[in-house]
């Protein structure tokens, strides 16, 4: 076949062809190679992310020169709290100054409005137990670290004490005790004591327990507040937690919650907890509250896309695919079923997850396990509905709600908690209202609505109208514990995909397999479909007419 | 047909025929990644789909540097030049010379491998709609790193793009079956020699150049 023959170009022009073709292909190499390079270092080294974090916990061994047990001051026979405190700022004689400057003590913080302080004892409410009456509720104040409510001195021990000792039961033990000379007796004091002084003299840094006793529990019981804080974190596996697995890094809170002067970073409320999102090698004395601090912005292997998203999605996104994942968490709170009788009686019932789903003094509850969070743009600000805010009854009131958008460089997609409630309002003021809960005159005893209404506002010096009536609210926790192992972080496909994405509900930016022009895809599907009709139509054509031959 | 005589021109040199596979191979893959990515349908993965992409996206921008300055340097742009002159009996002629055995108004040589119509249509892939896809896919691959570029209507261009490339493939492939058998075209394109009609004086020099017996 002669065609073929000439296939057969004379060895100059296949070698000028070749080279060309090589050429070609080298070049067009090159070109890419760095991205190709990258690939194949990224797949040797490790990510710059864990290599940073490695580095920052490398010397984790906290060592001190001072042995507490052997403090003179610390070997006598305590009777009461305060002695206690005496006993420690003795040594650390600006301890107490500092910890009551603090919002773990006081309970406030000034809000961005005139004359507001947020804080479970200023004007802020959530829908949980709503307001904590200013110190008033005296249910609430179980959580505050001092050893008498708001009098006296600083409970150090609240987050210094390793032993969790029964110290409010032992002095009145001790105090009922006193003066007795019975030998029995005596020999329990002199136990009692013992027990105390051995407590007293187990000092620590806070650990998980210390910070969880109140923060696991917050909202009245083991995960009822944060859905990514609760008591299975004191000893959590790396599934759980990567950050604080005993068989992990086995953090305290306070390896990111770094604190000045007993002031602990992480507070959220109107101001973010970091006001700039460092690396420790952009600034080395940087607060460890953000996970870049540890992490830097591009802490995934080089070239790979995930590090094009840390400008606009927050690590948490992805890095905790559920929140709750141990215990249950509290989803939402009904308190307009509360105070229903069983034979006169308050009563309780258990759901299936083992906690209450109706409580007389509290109203209906969901529980969850393994929620999928939902997700806002959120700069590290909320937005507070107070109580001397107007609300909108018709609306769900958005009780607290991160605050951000996609044009903020500050906001990030971050995942949330949003825990409903349906909780009381002031219907003539159109204002939530901050009812008194606990002791003789509050609403778990005497089952009385309105009158727990106008004796918690009074705590407030809040007026109210004497009409109340039930509004649905919503309140967001923002998700950032439970971080699980990489290999557990979200598949692109849960957020990129047209159906069920889990960014479905965040506008204004344009996501790839999310998101598509309806015009694009008709004017493609008009393009596509016409062509294909256009060509078989004319081959058809084609067929029937012979090309127009005659046989 | 009957009563004319054929000859075999060799249209397609190594490299252009090299070229014309390689950017096939790689447009028709990032057509099935790029419409994986646009959410259409689900077969190897979003996240495989998006580096296949990238990937195969970067070589092509790389390697059509290399195709623009061949194009230049050899004088083949001359090829793409658009003409209105025998345009209109071009386009009359798949609109009815075809059904009815009329010949091809316009015969193919090695200075004019494209009729008008095909000039006209390579123009505009060539220098519109391609330029343009890789343009809006560089800004796609980079906009994290341009700062204030917007993605939605860098998406915009780039998906209505791809959808009219595929309605261009879908034409193309198909006018490959008009050549005088259903497959010379694409034979043609293979071996580079293309059996054409010798209704046009074709110059010696032109057929044996290339004819080494």
């Amino acid at each position: 076949m002669e065609k073929y023959l000439n296939l057969k170009l004379t060895g100059q022009s296949a070698a000028a062809t070749f080279l060309w073709t090589a050429v070609l292909f080298v070049a067009a190499l090159m070109l890419i190679r760095p991205c190709a390079a990258s690939v194949a270092n990224a797949a040797q080294q490790e990510a710059l992310g864990i290599k940073l974090a490695k580095q920052a916990v490398r010397e984790d061994k906290h060592w001190t020169t001072v042995d507490h047990s052997k403090i003179e001051m610390l070997n006598q026979d305590f009777t009461s709290g305060d002695q206690i405190t005496q006993a420690c700022l003795s040594c650390h004689t600006d301890a107490s100054m500092q910890f009551k400057e603090t919002i773990h003590w006081t309970w406030k913080v000034p809000s961005e409005k005139q004359g507001i302080m947020n804080g479970k004892a200023g004007h802020a409410v959530n829908n949980f137990c709503i307001s904590g009456n200013a110190m008033e509720d005296k249910g609430c104040v179980s959580c505050h670290a001092g050893w008498n409510d708001i009098q006296g001195e600083v409970n150090c021990l609240a987050c210094h004490g390793k032993e969790k000792f029964p110290f409010k039961e032992t002095f009145a033990d001790l105090a009922a005790f006193e003066g007795d000379d019975d030998p029995d007796l005596v020999e329990i004091v002199d136990d009692l004591h013992n027990g105390i002084q051995q407590a007293v003299q187990n000092i620590t840094l806070p650990q998980r327990n210390n910070c969880g006793e109140c923060h696991f529990k917050g909202g009245g019981g083991d995960g009822v507040k944060h859905g990514d804080l609760d008591t299975s974190l004191a000893r959590p596996n790396r599934m759980l937690d990567v950050h604080m697995a005993e068989d992990g890094a086995d953090f305290a809170c306070t390896r990111c919650h770094t604190t000045v002067k007993h002031h602990i970073a992480g507070r959220l409320y109107t101001r973010p907890a970091a006001a700039e999102r460092k690396s420790l090698i952009e600034d080395d004395m940087a607060s460890k509250i953000t996970c870049e601090s540890c992490h830097s912005a591009t802490p995934h292997k080089a070239s790979t896309k995930m590090n094009d998203h840390t400008d606009k999605v927050a690590c948490q996104s992805c890095h905790i695919p559920e929140f709750a994942r141990v215990n249950p968490t509290k989803m939402s709170w009904d308190w307009s079923t509360a105070g229903k009788m069983k034979d006169g009686k308050p009563y309780e019932e258990k759901g299936d997850l083992g906690k209450p789903v109706y409580k007389s003094i509290k109203g209906d509850f969901t529980w969850a396990k393994n929620v999928m969070p939902q997700y806002y743009w959120y700069n590290g600000s909320f937005d507070n509905i107070g109580i001397k805010d107007k609300i909108d009854p018709q609306q769900i009131v958005e009780v607290s709600h991160p605050l951000g958008s996609p044009n903020d460089p500050d906001a990030r997609i971050h995942p949330f908690k949003i825990h409903s409630g349906k909780q009381p309002y002031d219907k003539i003021n159109q204002q939530l209202v901050a009812p008194l809960l606990s002791g003789p005159k509050g609403f778990w005893t005497t089952f009385d609505m309105n009158d727990a209404i106008i004796r918690g506002n009074q705590t407030l010096d809040v007026p109210y109208s004497g009409e109340f009536d039930y509004v649905e609210t919503t309140y967001a926790f923002p998700i950032t514990h439970m971080v699980a192992p990489a290999e557990k972080s979200l598949d692109c496909i849960q957020c990129h995909t047209r159906d069920n994405s889990r960014l479905a509900g965040i506008t204004g930016i344009y996501m790839p397999g999310r998101d598509k022009f309806a015009i694009v895809d008709t004017i493609g599907l008009i393009a596509v479909l016409g062509a294909l009709a256009g060509v078989t139509l004319h081959g058809l054509g084609r067929f029937f007419t012979r090309n127009g031959r005659e046989e | 047909m009957a009563g004319k005589t054929m000859t075999n021109v060799y249209l397609y040199t190594r490299f252009e025929r090299l070229w014309h596979w390689c950017q096939a191979l790689m447009v028709i893959f990032l057509m099935i990644t790029g419409f994986e990515v646009h959410g259409l349908y689900t077969l190897m993965g979003f996240d495989t789909a998006v580096e296949l992409h990238n990937f195969i996206g970067l070589f092509w921008l790389g390697s059509f540097a290399f195709f623009a300055f061949w194009l230049i340097i050899t004088g083949e742009w001359k090829q793409y030049i658009p003409t209105t002159r025998k345009l209109f009996d071009v386009a009359r002629y798949y609109a009815w010379g075809i059904f009815h055995g009329q010949d091809h108004p316009v015969q193919k040589t090695p200075g004019a491998k494209h009729n008008p119509l095909q000039r006209l249509a390579y123009l505009g892939i060539s220098a519109m709609l391609l330029p343009v896809q890789m343009v809006t896919g560089l800004l796609y691959y980079l906009y994290n790193s341009l700062g204030g570029v917007s993605l939605a209507p860098i998406a915009f261009i780039h998906t209505l793009a791809a959808f009219l490339l595929v309605n261009f493939l879908i034409i193309h492939l198909y006018m490959t079956t008009t050549g005088h058998s259903l497959f010379s075209h694409i034979k043609g394109m293979i071996t580079g020699w293309e059996e054409i009609y010798d209704t046009t004086k074709i110059q010696e020099w032109e057929t044996k150049a290339t004819r080494k017996t």
